[in-house]
């Protein structure tokens, strides 16, 4: 039988003279900075490594400048940006460990394998902290659910997280769905993994100690997902499809064995620093742990426990093979590390040692076959200053009149067809598939406003939610930015928790058109501006830039991963309607704001002008309130109005438990405008009768705008506008179209 | 009155039928790991769900190989009680303990919510708690929680009253008879798809759960006639 034998590698002088280093996404200048660093020009091994760590995946060349602006301390922040995850204490010497990362590009080729691997690959960065993880969350994008091709991505997506998460046994409480053109070619497949400490456990991705040896572990390694972080990094094409060797396989339960030996190993007490290995495998691990410890390291790419025969030392450090791990430990604690690992039969190998030269140097077969400055890999990469400009469509919907679209008159049907669409529906068909119950700590399940997972042997829980609307980011990135983090806190707050600090993924086009760079700056100007107000600073995140297909960039997308924290259980809310009688009660006003709604796309089949308006004074002294009533027990459910406006929360809140509605709503705009503006800073409560009047005077102390509504009750939604009846029918009516719409569309 | 919860590689609800011990009967209760050559010291074997091995070849085929299950055949033939959810109920069934298969979800989808449940069967071991025609709310959570058997299977298994649960209302999985747990003759081994131990406390959505725990140590007072498990309902 033909034995596998790798191609033969270019030479120094072929790499130079052929500018072989162009198709990883090196540039000339880069390449002659390379030279420079080296002393000398790169060989095939040392050119494969730079241009991984070089890469927008792992050095951010295009997006730190504007990174830099994001609030990243606090007086709760244990961990910022820079490590696995971040980590913020929530009290009694325990901590939350959260972040969220992309696998846009992988999903966009090979559905299932990329996003379960997107999955495994937070999972990792989770437990390498030391934290045991307790929650996953994701943040989807589609085409519009139309074509056989939107229909097959979005089915493998969703059972690529599935697999993955069911399997490793770690529930998937929330996440977001949201189907457009936009995303038509380049889905967005966002994962988030949540994770508990003891502050005196938190792990470092470190390589101390001069003379330590350091180790590997985890499953053999292969040829597959070489240069994926390149291929992250750059435009997704027709020849994409080619590169899905560049698409990595995941094995959860070798992951499960992994992070549950990784932990033992941990609570040993013997680790100096670990590192998952993620995007760049083996090269970035080994070049960041020693980089943070002002180290250099040696590898023996020998003893790297190989999947397939003849592998160079180029495909090794390229590899991103799944479910490694990197650590460091003292000589005399290799035994005890080995026997942990065997437990859980896993082996595991002394591949390098930490050296003193600040220095990467790999060696094969006795030889040295790559030797560079870890600090040119990790901090020397070149940073770029994009042009940005304002694109002419933003101008351009400034003059827009989003009020100009002639009245809906039947909102019976109006309300129909926002519920039936897609974005809004019921995600039943999705959640139904994710084990989101298993480690039997879910308070509140999918659907609600934000998760809940209570934390054992306390009366605290965590509350956590993904926001973003790519609508309104695309069509105000600095508004739409504001609006992501300020709808993920205003979840969280309904849900009974208090903000903590967000995680971020900032999903955007290629930052080689101004347009797009001018988006990414304003977006991050208004996350950031709102993080600030609302005390939630960014701990930790991702950038994927070059999301683009045929018709150019995808809309905007920064999603918002955050997490709040539950005082006790019983503050724990959901958006549902309780009982019969209670009171509903409208918190915030209400203005003309259709731009870049639901009901804008859904019935004018456009997304134009701005989206709302939004005063974070405003929105702050909102969750100050709601969260006060909330802990004074006085709400019995609480709901934000976001996509679909209040025609939509008031059906939504309904459907839980199957409880009708009637309410009058008393505004000063024309009634379609009314039930579907998307107006921000604005909640639906529900009160007991004995208790609304109380509640009311709570919220108005608090200088909240507040609205008796109605009642709950009864089998019909009924909503009058300035006491003109405009929605009336069965609530099941509603609920069928919002329930059914997706499984009717996979069917 | 003390309580098993096996552990095999890939087993992740292990954690939560140890916690469900815990906050239902207050017993002890240990994580024993799939090496283990002794469950002498047990009165309650539960095999825990998950995915062990990675349901590689099939869901619990190799897991019945491990060297512990040769101990849980020879506690379930010494009347021992043996419970076995989700996962462990495919690996009963696959150690011959349980008779039939759970195969792939008619819908080939893993599917995960709160299901009814009729309690057939009363007077097992692990359902003394309930009334029989009871119906009681617990999650399923499971890609191939199909029963099947043959039809002489079937019969035997309604003829010795055998069926513990059946869905209620819309089947989940395309199970034969609708059955969603089913017994040894005895009545000491148990195994079903739902998940009783995510059914425990209200905050969880549900307690209905709760019952199978307090059955076991009904009958391992009415076993023992220890004081220590005054009967509970």
């Amino acid at each position: 039988m033909a034995q596998q034998t790798a191609a033969k590698e270019p030479t120094i002088e072929q790499i130079a003279e052929q500018k072989i280093y162009k198709q990883f996404g090196v540039s000339d200048s880069e390449y002659a900075l390379i030279c420079e660093f080296l002393g000398r020009k790169p060989n095939y091994t040392e050119i494969g490594v730079f241009s991984v760590m070089w890469s927008e995946h792992c050095a951010y060349k295009n997006s730190k400048p504007l990174l830099k602006r994001f609030p990243v301390t606090g007086p709760r922040v244990l961990m910022g940006p820079g490590e696995g995850a971040g980590i913020v204490d929530i009290g009694d010497n325990q901590a939350v460990v959260f972040k969220i990362e992309s696998h846009n590009h992988p999903s966009a080729v090979e559905p299932y394998q990329g996003a379960a691997t997107g999955v495994g690959g937070i999972i990792r960065d989770i437990f390498s902290m030391g934290s045991r993880p307790i929650a996953l969350l994701n943040s989807l994008r589609f085409g519009k659910l139309e074509s056989d091709r939107v229909k097959y991505l979005f089915e493998h997506v969703v059972s690529g997280i599935a697999g993955y998460g069911n399997c490793i046994g770690i529930p998937t409480v929330a996440g977001e769905v949201m189907f457009d053109e936009s995303y038509e070619g380049n889905p967005l497949v966002n994962a988030m993994c949540v994770g508990l400490i003891d502050h005196d456990q938190i792990q470092r991705g470190i390589a101390k100690g001069v003379g330590n040896p350091v180790f590997y572990v985890g499953p053999a390694t292969g040829r597959d997902g070489i240069h994926g972080a390149t291929f992250a990094s750059e435009d997704l094409t027709a020849e994409s499809e080619a590169k899905r060797s560049a698409v990595q396989v995941g094995d959860p339960f070798m992951e499960k064995l992994v992070m549950e030996a990784t932990l033992e190993l941990i609570a040993s007490g013997i680790v100096l620093g670990i590192q998952d290995m993620g995007a760049a495998g083996l090269t970035c691990s080994s070049a960041e742990m020693a980089s943070k410890a002002g180290n250099g390291m040696e590898l023996y790419l020998d003893e790297v426990p190989q999947r397939e025969e003849g592998m160079t030392a180029y495909e090794m450090m390229l590899s991103e093979s799944q479910e490694r791990m990197l650590f460091v430990t003292e000589p005399q604690h290799e035994a005890q590390a080995k026997a942990i690992f065997e437990r859980w039969g896993l082996h595991c190998a002394k591949v390098g040692k930490v050296t003193d030269d600040g220095r990467l140097r790999l060696f094969h077969k006795g030889e040295q076959v790559a030797d560079m400055p870890v600090k040119a890999l990790v901090d020397d990469c070149p940073i770029y200053e994009k042009p940005s400009k304002v694109p002419d469509y933003y101008v351009k919907n400034g003059s827009v009149d989003t009020n100009r679209y002639e009245q809906a008159t039947d909102l019976n049907a109006a309300l129909r067809k926002v519920l039936g669409s897609p974005s809004l529906a019921s995600k039943e068909w999705v959640y139904s598939q994710y084990d989101y119950q298993v480690r039997t700590e879910t308070a509140v399940v999918p659907g609600s406003d934000a998760a809940v997972v209570t934390i054992r042997g306390t009366r605290k829980a965590l509350a956590m939610t993904t926001d973003c609307n790519g609508r309104y980011v695309y069509l105000d990135p600095e508004v739409g930015g504001k609006i992501a983090v300020a709808e993920a806190a205003r979840n969280i707050v309904c849900s009974g928790g208090e903000p903590l600090a967000i995680t971020d993924n900032l999903n955007f086009g290629s930052p080689e058109k101004p347009e797009v760079f001018w988006q990414m700056e304003k977006a991050v100007d208004g996350m950031a501006e709102a993080c600030r107000f609302l005390e939630t600073p960014v701990i930790g995140g991702n950038v994927s830039l070059y999301n683009e297909n045929a018709k150019g960039a995808i809309y905007p997308t920064p999603v918002v991963g955050m997490v709040g924290l539950v005082r006790d259980i019983d503050h724990i809310t959901t958006q549902d309607f309780k009982a019969s009688g209670d009171i509903i009660f409208l918190l915030g006003e209400t203005k003309a704001e259709l731009g870049g709604s639901e009901f804008q796309y859904a019935v004018h089949g456009v997304t134009e002008g701005r989206p709302p308006e939004l005063d974070l004074a405003v929105e702050q002294r909102l969750h100050k309130a709601v969260l006060g009533a909330i802990r004074e027990g006085l709400v019995a459910s609480a709901h934000d109005l976001s996509e679909g406006g209040l025609a939509a929360a008031v059906a939504e809140s309904g459907f839980g438990r199957g409880l009708g509605a009637k309410v009058d709503f008393r505004a000063g705009l024309r009634a379609d405008i009314a039930l579907f503006s998307e107006s921000q800073s604005r909640i639906l409560l529900s009160a007991k009768p004995e208790q609304a009047d109380r509640l009311a005077a709570y919220l108005e102390a608090e200088g909240v705008p507040v609205q008796r509504l109605g009642v709950v009750g009864g089998d019909a939604l009924t909503i009058a506008v300035n006491g003109q009846v405009v929605v009336d029918a069965p609530l099941d009516e509603f609920r069928r179209e919002w329930k059914e719409a997706i499984p009717c569309r996979m069917q | 009155m003390k309580f098993a919860v096996l552990v095999f590689p890939g087993s992740n609800c292990d954690i939560d039928m140890y916690k469900a011990v815990e906050d239902v009967l207050q017993q002890p209760v240990d994580y024993v790991w799939h090496t283990a050559t002794d469950l002498s010291q047990y009165d309650a074997i539960l095999v825990p769900g998950g995915f062990s091995y990675g349901d590689y070849l099939r869901c619990g085929a190799i897991a019945q190989l491990a060297p512990v299950m040769n101990e849980v055949r020879k506690a379930a033939e010494a009347g021992k009680f043996v419970l076995g959810v989700c996962n462990g109920f495919q690996i009963l069934t696959e150690a011959g303990l349980l008779p039939g298969a759970l195969i792939r979800n008619k819908s080939l989808k893993f599917r995960c919510h709160p299901v009814d449940l009729k309690v057939e069967n009363a007077n097992t071991a692990f359902t003394n708690a309930y009334q029989t025609g009871e119906t009681i709310r617990i999650p399923i959570a499971h890609g191939e929680g199909n029963f099947y058997c043959d039809d002489e299977t079937l019969k035997q298994l309604q003829a010795n009253n055998q069926i513990v649960f059946t869905y209620e209302g819309d089947n989940p999985n395309g199970s034969v008879a609708n059955i969603a747990g089913i017994c040894n003759e005895r009545g000491n081994v148990v195994g079903m798809m739902p998940h009783p131990e995510r059914a425990v406390s209200e905050l969880l959505g549900s307690a209905d759960g709760a019952g199978m725990f307090k059955s076991v140590l009904n009958a391992f007072a009415s076993k023992t006639g220890a004081a220590s498990g005054a009967a509970v309902r």
